[in-house]
């Protein structure tokens, strides 16, 4: 039996959500014009009043908000409420090093909390079930909103965060937690120790899991689903909209339903920004029409994967996007975490390090990897093992704390990285997803 | 007062090890001592040679990471407890030995020669000296 947290909203006709989404959309570019003066330089550009927007068809007619825009307006530049009615940040790693900072009221929160707990019940989840948190706390969206979303279910929550999987297997064994919420390939992990351990699917409590923040692929999730004994379900969300529970994956597993009473999807083409019928694939683009803090009008998500309004199993009438299948940017997602090669160049530099490097991850046993190497150069060379040693720890605690990751540094010989065309290849990326 | 060590930066792959004593080999450069110390991805190979200009500049032209350090040479009789008698000296003086290596002189003397990467060069050299124990100098390896 398909079970929603709002089943009038969820559930609501095609009518019904284009109404909500065109009164909303006039209401938050009127707050936008009103209280952000970069989005109201945004649209004089394009000469643009509130009044030009009448409905939700007038979407288009409106300037992009991209990365570069939350860099530049970093931090306040964006928030569309007084900071005293604010009650929340959350973060994720910008291009540059320079983070991306979202606010939140206590509504905001709310509503993003709603969207979680609306995953949860898509997931099968009642007040009678034990979830367990296993996403981040803190900074990172994943922990607070599937917390939140749990509360709001009604479920016993245990928020155990990341790390620790002794522990983590400790109480789904002890306190039967039936629902887990964590990254992919963390799910992936602690269903490999587990069996390790020698438990079988039926000895494990679990029936179902909320898995996002990283790209995985179907037979990813029929390895979990095998090892753990559940249902996986997919999760999808940006700190820069709330966090997960943009859109989520109901009991047909063919797609996200995005939460189009909050969110209005597009499709664009990215080199021409041009609106793209549905069914194409393009990039995503997000416009958040109740949030009223950080309020994000047609953000490039940057994200490629396509819409589909066609009749669900499950009921919901909302659109669904097929998981990401690449991105525009030369962003990665590696464990959960946001990682722009810029960034590791940054830290390299600054430790003193040419800028010779490849990125190499790669995923081993379901578990994402990261491989920095690094060419020797003759400032950096000395003939003392432990000094060189001492350096490469420096710049693994460099990297951690600027992508808040752990990544291997492997120092290799001059001129050894390939360049191809007199130009170094960046990113090797052997993950098969 | 000391020895000239080049210190080759080689990746922990099979083959790199190879790939530098091929350009040694090519040049005519005749290693006098060699050292490896390693760790599971890259290593240093330490090298005492004939032509120290040569052999830094050809590396250098191949591609290998080098510098050059100046290291302790000891001629240590080779008669049990020599190398004991040594480390007994620099212990007395609290000189810390990062490395040390060891390689035969050849059949024309009866030692061997001990290789010390120390922290002060002089004040090892010094308490050695003063108890007759023989620094050698660059010369003397260069003829060996």
């Amino acid at each position: 039996m398909e079970r929603y947290y709002q089943p009038e909203i969820e559930c609501a006709s095609r009518e019904q959500i284009k109404a909500w989404q065109d009164q909303r959309l006039v209401k938050q570019v009127r707050h936008v014009w009103e209280n952000v003066p970069y989005y109201r330089k945004k649209m004089e550009e394009k000469g643009l009043t509130p009044d030009d927007i009448k409905s939700s068809d007038d979407l288009h007619k409106l300037p992009f908000i991209t990365k570069a825009d939350l860099r530049e307006a970093y931090p306040y530049g964006l928030v569309a409420k007084p900071l005293k009615e604010c009650v929340r940040i959350q973060s994720t790693s910008g291009t540059t090093g320079k983070r991306v900072v979202a606010f939140y009221t206590q509504h905001d929160i709310d509503l993003w909390e709603d969207c979680c707990a609306r995953a949860i019940m898509a997931a099968g989840g009642t007040d009678e079930d034990v979830c367990q948190v296993s996403y981040g706390y803190g900074l990172f969206t994943g922990g607070p909103g599937l917390n939140g979303g749990s509360h709001k279910v009604g479920c016993l929550t245990i928020p155990t965060s990341s790390g620790n999987t002794e522990r983590q297997i400790m109480f789904i064994q002890d306190l039967r937690a039936t629902i887990l919420c964590c990254t992919p390939s963390y799910a992936a992990y602690i269903g490999e120790t587990m069996k390790e351990m020698g438990l079988t699917p039926d000895q494990i409590p679990l029936k179902a899991g909320i898995f996002g923040a990283e790209a995985w692929s179907e037979e990813m999730r029929q390895d979990i689903q095998n090892t753990l004994g559940i249902k996986a379900y997919d999760i999808y969300g940006l700190t820069e909209l709330s966090g997960p529970g943009v859109s989520f994956e109901c009991s047909a597993q063919t797609g996200m339903h995005v939460n189009e009473d909050h969110f209005i999807a597009e499709i664009i083409d990215p080199d021409t920004g041009e609106v793209l019928p549905e069914g194409a694939q393009g990039e995503l683009v997000f416009t958040s029409i109740t949030k009223e803090a950080f309020p994000l009008l047609r953000y490039r998500t940057r994200d490629i994967c396509t819409l589909t309004r066609e009749k669900c199993s499950c009921g919901r009438t909302h659109v669904k996007m097929s998981k990401p299948r690449g991105r525009t940017d030369d962003m990665l997602i590696i464990r959960g975490v946001n990682v722009f090669p810029s960034q590791i160049e940054t830290v390299l530099l600054n430790h003193g390090y040419a800028a010779n490097y490849q990125i190499i991850v790669d995923r081993v046993k379901n578990t994402d990897t990261l491989d920095v190497q690094v060419e020797m150069t003759p400032e950096m060379f000395t003939d003392n093992m432990g000094e060189i040693s001492r350096r490469q720890k420096e710049l693994v605690d460099g990297l951690r704390s600027m992508l808040g990751l752990a990544a291997k540094v492997t120092l290799v010989a001059p001129k050894s990285i390939v360049r191809s065309e007199g130009k170094a290849v960046r990113v090797i990326d052997k993950r098969k997803i | 007062m000391s020895i000239k060590q080049i210190s080759v930066f080689l990746e922990n792959k099979p083959g790199s090890l190879y790939a530098m004593t091929g350009v040694l080999a090519q040049n005519q450069i005749d290693m006098r001592a060699f050292s490896l110390a390693e760790t599971s991805d890259f290593g240093i190979a330490r090298i005492i040679v004939d032509d120290v200009y040569k052999t830094t500049t050809v590396l250098k032209d191949a591609g290998f990471v080098n510098s050059v350090t100046p290291v302790l040479g000891v001629a240590i009789p080779d008669v049990p407890g020599g190398l004991c008698k040594v480390l007994q000296v620099l212990t007395n003086a609290k000189v810390n030995v990062e490395y040390m290596y060891a390689f035969l002189g050849g059949k024309t003397v009866d030692h061997a020669y001990m290789i010390f990467r120390v922290e002060d060069n002089v004040i090892a050299s010094a308490v050695l000296a003063e108890q007759g124990i023989k620094v050698v100098e660059q010369e003397e390896i260069d003829k060996l």
